[in-house]
């Protein structure tokens, strides 16, 4: 048809067609940059410094998880550390003015934390490799499955002095009254408590002497991702999400690794671990 | 002639795209804004409906102290002692405290909870359980962390601890239902301890009125969680009863 028309005609449709498309494409534009852009963005944000170190190492969940059931190429004792980035997927946690998010930044600082755990000798387990949400119990259940590890929660407040660190302890839990020997999972940190404590005030101190302004020991709380964790376990919030500049926390990540990692290390000859994944202390 | 018509219709559906990728996300945020309005409005009515829990000039004006935020800014709570008329009787004893609590303290700056979170709620259980229910405003507008909630429970338990003897464990509902969490880190699936040290206590509180032999829960004959009282985690997800709803 387009033949028996003039070519002014065909050049004005052709060019018409062009305006079209590039209109099309701004509106796909604007589109994608007004939804809440959970499943494309943060792939170029996030996932850079976050993949490559999380592949190699064959560190995954799989990988590690099995290992204490097959070659068992580790002597006893404490020798994992799974690392929990809080949030994640459509949870961004706290989230602060400038654009701050909670499950971006705790990623970045379990990189850094896992890196230094790693130089310390310890296997490290992340419950979240990406942007995912595992489900809290699905985060205790990655560490209840190893044998001899430690949980360590990370998170970034929206309140409190920025600069500080924090730890926490699950506080008391009711008393385990089972009788046939096993923890009810509902309660799983119960018999760990006092381990936990121990590893939480390490980690603080250690904290407290780089941070001022930290508290000396570990706080107790109830976390809930705590509550469920069959191993000592303790959550790190960092202060906050409200600083005006995101290279602040940046700049404190070297330090809440180094002290994890050192905190781990120093824990590691004081826990003597229970024979079974999950098992009594 | 009908080429030229063509030409005028594909442009004219041009605009019409390019109209509508202009104008659908104005609308959409102007939707969204209409519906925070509309829900806080709904807030509001809420409040006011609720607010009157019966001041009777002739309770007689006690020192209460409320536990807000204190000033040193190291995200810890201070007492602050006013004096209020306050019922004899736990439940309405204790709902007075509360929305004093939540009215908030002179600095809004001291403040644990937020400002438009509303006690819809509160029963106590014959074993000292009591059931806070409050508004959703209080998970959705706390700032999210680990120290900002467990201060926001803090001030709520240790506000009953110094004001209400009767109240021994603290079950917190939100908007009729149980919670897993606060906003994502406090474990709000079990009940917190509002009186850890029981020897403490009297035997017989001054303060019980004669009529708290009975269950108290105001509205309903069967007390709204199980008969027992015993709030254990154990149990699925938002299983407790709904309690009912009225003032």
């Amino acid at each position: 048809m387009l033949l028996h028309v003039g070519n002014t005609v065909r050049i004005r449709l052709l060019s018409l067609f062009g305006a079209l498309s590039v209109v099309f494409t701004g509106a796909a534009m604007v589109f994608s940059s007004l939804a809440p852009s959970q499943t494309q963005q943060p792939a170029p944000g996030t996932p850079p410094p976050a993949n490559p170190p999380a592949a190699s190492p064959q560190g995954g969940m799989a990988g590690s998880a099995a290992s204490p059931f097959s070659g068992q190429p580790q002597q006893g004792g404490l020798n994992i550390v799974v690392l929990d980035p809080a949030h994640g997927g459509t949870d961004p946690g706290a989230r602060g003015t400038g654009g701050i998010r909670e499950s971006d930044i705790v990623l970045d600082f379990a990189m850094q934390v896992r890196r230094a755990l790693e130089l310390q000798g310890f296997q490290v387990v992340q419950t979240r490799q990406g942007n995912e949400d595992p489900s809290f119990d699905d985060r205790s259940a990655t560490a209840n499955a190893q044998r001899g590890a430690v949980f360590v929660t990370l998170h970034i407040s929206s309140t409190g002095l920025p600069g500080t660190v924090r730890v926490y302890v699950n506080s008391d839990l009711p008393p385990v009254t089972n009788s046939n020997g096993l923890i009810p999972w509902d309660r799983a940190q119960a018999p760990f408590l006092g381990l936990s404590r121990k590893f939480g005030d390490l980690v603080q101190g250690l904290l407290a002497q780089r941070f001022k302004g930290s508290p000396d020991t570990s706080q107790t709380a109830s976390v809930r991702q705590l509550r469920t964790t069959a191993a000592p376990a303790i959550a790190v919030e960092i202060s906050s999400v409200t600083v005006d500049d995101r290279a602040q926390l940046d700049r404190m990540a070297p330090g809440v690794a180094d002290a994890i990692a050192r905190g781990a290390a120093a824990f590691k000859p004081t826990y003597i671990v229970p024979n079974v994944p999950g098992g009594l202390p | 002639m009908t080429q030229r018509w063509k030409v005028f219709l594909i442009a004219g559906l041009a605009m019409a795209v390019l109209a509508a990728a202009i104008y659908f996300p104005i609308l959409r945020r102007r939707v969204m804004r209409a519906a925070k309005l509309q829900q806080q409005s709904q807030e509001q009515a809420r409040r006011e409906l609720i607010q009157p829990v019966a001041v009777n000039p002739a309770d007689p004006r006690v020192k209460t102290s409320l536990f807000w935020g204190s000033d040193a800014g190291d995200s810890t709570l201070a007492p602050v002692t006013v004096e209020l008329p306050l019922s004899r009787d736990p439940v309405p004893r204790s709902k007075q405290v509360l929305n004093t609590l939540l009215a908030g303290p002179v600095d809004a700056e001291l403040r644990t909870l937020p400002p438009d979170a509303v006690l819809l709620g509160f029963y106590l259980l014959p074993d000292g359980t009591a059931i806070a229910d409050f508004s959703e405003a209080l998970a959705t507008s706390i700032p999210s962390g680990i120290v900002s909630e467990q201060l926001a429970v803090d001030s709520i338990t240790r506000t009953l601890e110094a004001n209400v003897p009767q109240v021994q464990r603290l079950k917190i509902l939100i908007h009729g239902q149980e919670a897993e969490t606060l906003a994502g880190h406090l474990d709000l699936t079990g009940a917190f301890a509002v009186r850890s040290r029981q020897a403490q206590l009297p035997a017989n509180p001054p303060l019980t009125a004669p009529s708290s032999e009975k269950p108290t829960a105001p509205t309903s004959d069967k007390p709204p969680a199980s008969a027992t009282g015993k709030l254990t985690p154990d149990k699925g997800p938002g299983k407790l009863a709904q309690p009912e709803r009225k003032s």
